[in-house]
């Protein structure tokens, strides 16, 4: 039994796999199939300053090794979170990380300060990257200048660990990275979805109502592990990875690219329980290739 | 999730399988309208699992049955599987249908195309309950109208074609059944269109009226929220939520 704890700045994981914002609901959704508590940590749906209905059925369509998604931030807003959503999972014992959104900057500080005050709450992941919403969201993240302005604004408002969520719809990662780095970005994870589309030839209509959607699940994973790889080698802070990962040597994969964590996301709608099978397939590798701890996998891609 | 094995698998047309599931242990139990997402092996193009209606369940011979159509690669795989091979599936999973109060209640269980699957299994829980039971069952063709013997065993079944093949030419809601009775509760599933047609019907006669809504899904378990359907109480997923509906709580203009 290898030792799988692992810190992302001064949060304490352990183990190094976390489910992604958007996937896992609350986690209460998926206790009937499985321990949650097991996991290093979840993160839980995106949550805006007010209440959001999302956007218009259809949000979904599924495409070779994926689908993409256009659900748009549904969620009660921060204060039914708090108030509500809050008492019911707080006492799980792994990490809650708050996924935090907006269309504004003022919404993300006003939100992340409210989540200050948790107690059970020890870090957000500042969604900078949804493909899916209107104003906001991956318009702040697509670009330096608005990425460093919103991480530098909430750095100064929230106490905890701050991660920032990257999007890969940009021609250079690395170069947002390091800007958010700059501000104050405990760390960081990625990616978020790919834009993609959709179309219905028979009915000459596209698929989802947005036209335009998120593209998630294992034909995103090669883009994902090359983004991490270059992430990890530009910035000093932590690195947590994503995309596309089904089993434990997809989450392997990413871990010797440079990612200190990684986050599985769309294969929890395939398989409730992967995330409990890659915690334990990480363990079996980590004891056949006579490794102490998971942070010697780390970054040790021998290239 | 449970891995269920195929105990026989009936090739009821050119579209249509019926698959026989079971297991060594008991079958959970299950309500009428509930359904399982279906994991399926060996397609290159299915990602996700499939919703599938739960068809019928019997505890005696502990089986459970699925009717598929098959209508992309995922469900052919699922209506080629082979008996001894294994099925995965999340279940049960949704909400049922609600039976009424009074026992002298009419009630009417309107299905087309696929969506009669569910009203087997409702049709026999509400015989069960002391209800009686009038089916009305549309399709295509003749060759369409699936498992007729197996609803007969339950209630009485009426059905319609849109090429007169068998019972009345025409849609359900054209159905002469439906002018003589007045029901008080109707149950429907099938194709969008019909079954707005039937809650106009239910509507119009005051009638207490449920619908099963088969939005394409992710998760099935309420996570991804991808299935949501647009209800007086905002965006709700089918599939926790649902996916039976009373017609009361939908926007549908009707």
């Amino acid at each position: 039994m290898a030792n799988l704890n692992i810190n992302i700045g001064k949060l304490q994981l352990k183990n190094p796999v976390m489910t992604a914002s958007g996937t896992f609901g609350y986690g209460t959704e998926f206790s009937d199939f499985m321990d949650v508590s097991r996991i290093g940590g979840i993160f839980v749906k995106g949550t805006t300053i007010r209440d959001r209905q999302g956007n218009p059925y259809p949000r979904m369509a599924e495409t070779p090794s994926g689908m993409l998604n256009a659900v748009g931030l549904q969620n009660k807003g921060v204060d039914y979170f708090i108030d509500h959503i809050y008492p019911t999972i707080k006492d799980i014992d792994t990490n809650i990380i708050v996924n935090v959104s907006g269309s504004t900057i003022e919404d993300y500080v006003e939100t992340a300060e409210k989540l200050n005050s948790l107690e059970k709450i020890p870090a957000i992941e500042l969604n900078i990257s949804c493909p899916n919403v209107k104003e906001g969201g991956m318009a702040f993240g697509t670009s330096c200048l608005s990425a460093a302005q919103v991480v530098k604004s909430v750095r100064m408002a929230y106490k905890n660990e701050l991660i920032v969520k990257l999007s890969p719809n940009v021609t250079d990662i690395s170069e947002i990275a390091l800007a958010v780095e700059a501000e104050g970005a405990d760390s960081v994870s990625l990616i978020n979805t790919l834009l993609g589309m959709a179309i219905n030839a028979e009915k000459r209509k596209p698929v989802l109502s947005t036209i335009t959607g998120g593209l998630s699940g294992p034909a995103v994973k090669p883009i994902a592990l090359r983004m991490v790889w270059q992430v990890a080698q530009a910035v000093k802070i932590p690195v947590i990875g994503l995309g596309g990962i089904m089993n434990a040597a997809d989450a392997i994969e990413f871990l010797l690219a440079g990612a200190s964590a990684i986050q599985i996301g769309t294969a929890n709608f395939i398989d409730p329980t992967v995330s409990i099978k890659v915690i334990d397939g990480i363990n079996d590798y980590l004891d056949r290739h006579g490794f102490q701890s998971v942070h010697e996998i780390v970054g040790a891609l021998e290239v | 999730m449970l891995d269920l094995i195929i105990k026989e698998n009936k090739q009821l047309s050119s579209q249509y399988s019926l698959l026989i599931l079971t297991s060594p242990d008991k079958l959970p139990e299950i309500l009428p309208g509930q359904f399982a997402e279906v994991r399926v092996d060996g397609s290159q193009t299915t990602f996700l699992r499939r919703p599938i209606s739960i068809h019928f369940v019997d505890y005696e011979l502990n089986e459970l049955w699925l009717l598929i159509q098959i209508v992309g690669d995922g469900t052919r795989r699922m209506a080629e599987m082979n008996v001894g091979e294994c099925l995965n599936l999340l279940m049960p999973l949704g909400n049922s249908f609600n039976f009424p109060e009074n026992k002298d209640a009419k009630v009417l269980l309107v299905g087309g195309g696929c969506g009669v699957a569910p009203l087997l299994y409702l049709g026999a829980n509400l015989k069960n309950a002391g209800f009686e039971v009038n089916f009305l069952l549309g399709a295509r063709s003749k060759a369409d109208l699936l498992q007729l013997c197996e609803y007969e065993r339950f209630g009485n079944v009426y059905t319609t074609t849109e090429d007169g093949t068998h019972g009345e030419r025409g849609f359900v809601t054209q159905h002469s059944a439906l002018n003589g009775s007045k029901f008080d509760y109707i149950y429907t599933c099938g194709p969008t269109p019909m079954m707005k047609s039937v809650a106009a019907y239910a509507a119009k006669t005051k009638a207490n009226c449920e619908v099963s809504l088969e939005n394409t899904m992710a998760c099935g378990i309420g996570a991804c929220l991808c299935c949501v359907t647009d209800t007086t109480e905002g965006h709700l997923c089918v599939c926790t939520e649902g996916p039976v509906f009373n017609i009361t709580k939908l926007k549908w203009q009707i």
